[in-house]
């Protein structure tokens, strides 16, 4: 596995409550599930992806957790066309 | 960050939660508590010690408010072509995503932050989804702190639903620390646990400096109206969710002494559970939804701070429901004959407004009194195709056959929009049915009574023989 440098930017996880230290009164379906953080920061020593690390963080804090994802970014879309929505407000069909 | 030396359990975090709350907050609620449910709601509002001049004031420095007021003439005109003789009240619109951050989340987030530096914090915390992390990061960004969001954000497939996801990108360009969670309402055990470790100021949507912030909206509106069409508006109609919204913009609006039907909405999600992992994205709203807005308006006090200063019911004349493909049909439409693309959220408001102008009168007026942004992730377009992709069927049809969670249906005409009233009496005896779990009924004293009616928008009358019914 290759090494990432120190001060890379990164995403960790960390499980912040097992199943069994959940909050009481959650449906079974979130119940049976770890509650999970991700955090973006910068790698504070050279590590490899599931090394447990220490990031920190845009404001300076430090932050443990899994490596998971080098360099972190936003995907997000428009998404597919919704063929739906063309026919809304069309001045050929007024 | 880490606490050594303190119990960090679930149970133990929760425990210290009045601690924790009048440490970050620099406000203690127990000034203001009389009984279990009754508290000095006025009082707590005017020690905050910002009065309506001083918070247009603080907005003014931090690129906040003065939106425009902007008159929807072909929207309204669609609305003219199938509403009755004489019917078809103008609508019209204030346009809060000009908004620094793009949404009226602003006015709340800019006291908060004004308030956190003037006290000394180094730092900002909230928890939330919505809007409102982007305009606290924006806030915190103009007044030099600190920022930590919290957001609830993805399932446990690791999916995040691409409205938070957006949020989580704009918090970071804001320059603040992002914490992404899984489903939970352990959100709120995180954010105490943040708050306790870091000392920063707790930048919660319920404080009364959240509230005040939002008083400047109604103002504006009542003024712009009289300006612009020399009467007050007959109805003005609030996007609700956690109740703060319609409580700051009412307030705002009774301060200008505009007399004025207050008109909550809401996108009907009756039938989803809010702490579901499975539900979470099968929603297409993150929030101004039923999952919030019912709730909070039958019980504000569930909230982040001992007692809610966002209280619903006080001001609310009429709820109404619209459905997720009612909204997304408006948004489309608003785009297309009004040429102004904004955010599917902030068109709840704008949805049930169609409904009411139907009606209204032709003189009359009915104001929508936001807007949010629009963009990748947000837009109507991206909710659809992601509802599509969790196998949600969307389709063209009547919007009453709409299944939150299963099917969304997008109407054929804007004919179709035609939105659901709640009944307001169920809601009210709904918020006293909570009200008698916190304190017993038999135990209710008359100051008590003088503060449900007051929360309630009723008489002392009614309460007393609603309390008689439970």
């Amino acid at each position: 596995m290759s090494k990432i440098a120190k001060g890379t930017w990164v995403e960790i996880e960390r499980v912040l409550l097992k199943p069994e230290e959940r909050a009481p009164n959650l449906p079974e379906e979130t119940r049976r599930c770890p509650y999970l953080l991700h955090i973006s920061g910068f790698l504070q020593e050279d590590a490899a992806i599931g090394d447990t690390v220490k990031v920190r963080s845009l404001i300076g804090h430090e932050h443990t957790g899994v490596l998971k994802v080098v360099n972190p970014s936003y995907a997000h879309s428009f998404g597919p066309t919704v063929p739906e929505l063309l026919r809304i407000g069309r001045r050929d069909n007024q | 960050m880490s606490a050594p030396n303190r119990d960090m359990s679930y149970a133990a975090v929760m425990a210290r939660k009045n601690e924790i709350m009048k440490a970050s907050m620099g406000m203690d609620y127990n000034d203001f508590i009389q009984s279990p449910i009754a508290f000095d709601y006025e009082r707590m509002m005017r020690e905050t010690g910002y009065s309506i001049e001083d918070v247009a004031r603080i907005q003014a420095e931090s690129k906040v408010g003065n939106t425009p007021l902007f008159e929807l003439r072909n929207l309204t005109e669609a609305v003219r072509s199938f509403a009755g003789p004489g019917k078809g009240a103008r609508i019209m619109v204030k346009d809060e995503a000009a908004n620094a951050s793009g949404s009226f989340k602003a006015r709340r987030a800019s006291i908060s932050a004004f308030e956190a530096r003037k006290k000394g914090y180094k730092g900002v915390a909230t928890a939330t989804s919505g809007n409102y992390g982007a305009a606290v990061a924006s806030q915190a960004a103009m007044r030099s702190l600190k920022c930590i969001v919290l957001q609830e954000v993805f399932d446990s497939r690791g999916v995040g639903q691409p409205e938070i996801v957006e949020k989580s990108r704009a918090c970071e360009a804001y320059g603040a620390e992002v914490q992404r969670l899984s489903v939970g309402p352990e959100l709120f055990y995180q954010l105490l646990m943040t708050l306790e470790t870091t000392g920063y100021f707790n930048a919660s949507l319920y404080t009364p400096f959240g509230i005040k912030g939002v008083e400047t909206l109604g103002v504006e509106v009542a003024e712009q109206v009289r300006k612009y069409c020399g009467k007050d508006p007959d109805a003005v109609v609030i996007t609700n969710a956690g109740g703060g919204n319609l409580t700051g913009t009412a307030r705002g609006l009774i301060a200008a002494g505009c007399k004025t039907r207050i008109v909550a909405c809401s996108v009907d999600l009756g039938g989803l559970h809010m702490a579901s992992d499975t539900d979470f994205n099968r929603k297409s709203f993150t929030t101004g939804h039923t999952g919030f807005g019912v709730p909070f308006a039958t019980w504000p006090d569930r909230v982040d701070v001992p007692r809610n200063a966002a209280r619903s019911l006080r001001y609310m004349d009429e709820y109404q429901l619209v459905t997720q493909g009612e909204v997304f049909y408006v948004t489309e439409l608003l785009t297309k004959l009004e040429g102004l693309e904004r955010g599917p959220a902030g068109n709840t408001s704008l949805t049930a407004a169609v409904t009411l102008a139907r009606q209204m009168d032709r003189d009359q007026i009915v104001v929508v009194q936001e807007t949010e942004y629009t963009g990748a992730g947000k837009h109507h377009n991206r909710q659809l195709s992601f509802a599509r992709e969790n196998g949600i069927e969307v389709r063209v049809g009547d919007p009453r056959e709409n299944v939150p969670g299963k099917v969304i249906v997008i109407p054929e005409r804007l004919e179709q929009v035609r939105g659901m009233s709640q009944d307001m009496d169920k809601l009210r005896m709904s918020y006293l049915r909570n009200a008698s779990k916190a304190h017993p009924v038999a135990q209710w004293s008359d100051g008590d009574f003088a503060f449900l009616a007051a929360d309630l928008k009723e008489d002392l009358a009614w309460v007393k023989a609603a309390a008689g019914k439970l």
